[in-house]
């Protein structure tokens, strides 16, 4: 473009009044934009909620809604938390050190604030998938003959131990998500709330 | 009659707007039968337009509704189960004609210089295509809607720093939610449709600017008549109006004995795990998509390996999105010195050959469990399907031509 026959004043509050104007359009997308986020009516939804353990046999699993998603709670028998320690070299972080996965209670090989009692988000941490319980240890099919139990998730072939640990080489990046949460009584969870505070 | 014409010619440019785009808009003589996909893909849009108004009338934008709105439509409402297969199986054949149309351009080198804007305005269009499937998807609340939702947009969590909040943002709530299918309800039947429907005319605004390509890759522009006009042009109506004609009714044959015979097409145009209502609790044993995403969903689960210090999820979105990044990129990097396939020498042709393999092998496997040998497989043919892209610079620099002709040919 030819700069002849320009009205540098001109030039120059054309230029103030586009860049105010790109200003004012950014101004008039925020609401628009804000309006797409979870609304006050979906943050309330996501209240903690409270689990009886007392009826949970040992080796089984509950699976209870927090905030829309499925919430495991396994009781598990010496047995399988003998397991965790068994062969930690197939695991992508045996010793939970990527801290946004847990709180820091549950930074313990059981992953838990009892060792007895695991508490996991159930939603594969590759694209959200939830993963398949094959708690029992042995022959599992597609999982070799030696599978010493665990979650597996059938979308894509990740493999988790008994502490929801991920093993190496598969798609899903990090362990499974340990939700906030605490003891009211010794057969009572909440989900949702530890000593810090609601989640 | 005549004073009317010219009573609005006077005010709008009517005559001369059916002049310019049909009566005499010159295109070559020697279109074949890739030619037909075009005016088809313009006819599915209008299809699930039209279909897509009248669904509208009876359904339900609702996680506690949706569901039994669409079994209402399919037994209650008056033609509804038409309108709705119609509809489902519409999205389906309207991928097969834009995919055929795409494979076209690739064919005669149709997207190359000067039609490069052409292509990158239909590279658009396909992308925002994508993006209307994968949400109509989510409008039936099946559990494959439900959890197919949930695995696309948790792909925006792997994103890093904003990943989270940005998925959060889309789905207006912690999970897929009433706030995810509302909304997608809202971008599925106006705004991506409106976006499309502008595309889609400035596509064809372009394409009648430069003029079509053919068969044999020449600019019929080149030869023109002492009248103007090139000496390989005819215009476009009445002739490709009627041959389009042709196309549309044999098309239509296919498309009516799949609605009226197989309507979900053993799985592959309505999968089972959809006739389920979504439970937030329970994934379906395989999430897969619709066929037409299943070779970007191969290539997003096939690699299983962390390198550059990026997890191997963040990689296999990085080249899902690659994957089709590439393809607008086709005209600068295609470097021979020919446009259409019949003047190409071998390496181009066998590269094809192998993509095309490639991409239908992805396709597949994209429907199966990902574990073992299909992992691999998978593995491989992403391989390719990247390398046709990357090497295609070299290949089709160092490539043997055949001499083009000054005209086109017919046989």
């Amino acid at each position: 473009m030819s700069e002849e026959g320009v009205n540098p004043r001109r030039r120059r509050l054309l230029v103030i009044t586009s860049g105010l104007g790109i200003v004012g359009a950014a101004f008039a997308a925020t609401p628009f934009v804000l309006s797409m986020m979870p609304s006050a009516r979906a943050k309330a939804a996501g209240a903690p909620v409270e689990v009886d353990i007392s009826k949970i046999e040992p080796g089984q699993l509950l699976t209870v809604e927090w905030r829309g998603k499925p919430v495991w709670i396994l009781r598990r028998t010496p047995e399988m938390l003998k397991s965790l320690s068994a062969d930690t070299k197939v695991l992508a972080d045996p010793k939970s050190e990527v801290t946004d996965q847990q709180p820091s209670y549950a930074q313990n090989e059981a992953r838990s604030l009892k060792p007895e009692y695991l508490v996991l988000v159930g939603i594969c941490t590759h694209l959200g998938c939830a993963p398949a319980q094959r708690l029992q240890a042995g022959a599992v099919s597609g999982l070799g003959d030696e599978w010493p139990g665990g979650f597996f998730c059938p979308c894509h072939g990740s493999k988790f131990d008994l502490a929801g640990r991920v093993y190496k080489n598969v798609p899903a990046p990090t362990n499974l998500v340990v939700p906030p949460y605490s003891y009211l009584t010794n057969t009572r969870l909440i989900i949702g709330v530890d000593k810090k505070g609601a989640a | 009659m005549q004073k009317l014409l010219a009573w609005i010619d006077d005010r709008f440019p009517l005559t001369k707007v059916w002049e310019e785009h049909l009566a005499k808009y010159y295109a070559p003589r020697n279109f074949n039968f890739w030619y037909y996909f075009g005016s088809l893909a313009l006819l599915m849009l209008v299809m699930q337009i039209v279909t897509g108004i009248f669904l509208t009338m009876h359904y339900k934008p609702d996680t506690g509704l949706a569901f039994a709105s669409v079994e209402y439509i399919m037994r209650d409402v008056e033609w509804g189960w038409l309108l709705r297969y119609m509809h489902s199986v519409g999205a389906s054949f309207f991928f097969i004609v834009v995919y055929l149309h795409m494979f076209r351009a690739l064919l005669y080198g149709s997207h190359r210089n000067p039609r490069e804007l052409i292509w990158l305005v239909g590279m658009l269009i396909f992308v925002a295509l994508m993006a209307e499937a994968f949400m109509g998807y989510l409008l039936p609340w099946g559990n494959m809607s439900y959890w197919g939702a949930q695995v696309i947009l948790s792909l925006f969590d792997a994103i890093p720093l904003v990943g989270p909040i940005l998925a959060e943002w889309m789905r207006g709530d912690f999970v897929v939610s009433d706030a995810t299918l509302n909304r997608f309800f809202a971008f599925h039947v106006i705004a991506v449709p409106l976006i499309l429907a502008a595309l889609v005319f400035v596509h064809i605004v372009a394409l009648h600017k430069v003029g079509s390509n053919n068969p044999d890759g020449v600019e019929i522009k080149k030869k023109k008549g002492p009248d103007g006009i090139p000496l390989d042009g005819i215009p476009f109506h009445p002739y490709y109006t009627v041959k389009d004609i042709v196309g549309v009714t044999v098309f239509l044959m296919l498309f009516s004995a799949v609605i009226f015979f197989a309507p979900e097409l053993g799985g592959w145009f309505l999968e089972p795990d959809n006739f389920v209502p979504a439970n937030n609790l329970l994934t379906p044993p395989e999430i897969v998509p619709l066929w037409y995403f299943t070779p970007y969903y191969s290539i997003l689960r096939a690699n299983t390996f962390a390198f550059f210090g990026i997890e191997a999820k963040l990689w296999g979105v990085i080249f899902m999105g690659l994957a089709i990044v590439f393809f607008f990129f086709l005209p600068w990097l295609d470097r021979s010195p020919v446009k259409s396939i019949r003047y190409r020498g071998w390496m181009y042709k066998t590269a094809l050959a192998i993509f095309v393999v490639a991409f239908l092998t992805l396709g597949y496997l994209g429907t199966q469990p990902a574990a073992g040998p299909n992992l691999i497989i998978a593995q491989v043919c992403t391989v390719l399907y990247f390398a046709f892209f990357v090497l295609m610079p070299l290949y089709t620099k160092i490539d043997k031509t055949k001499p083009v002709p000054e005209r086109v040919t017919t046989k």
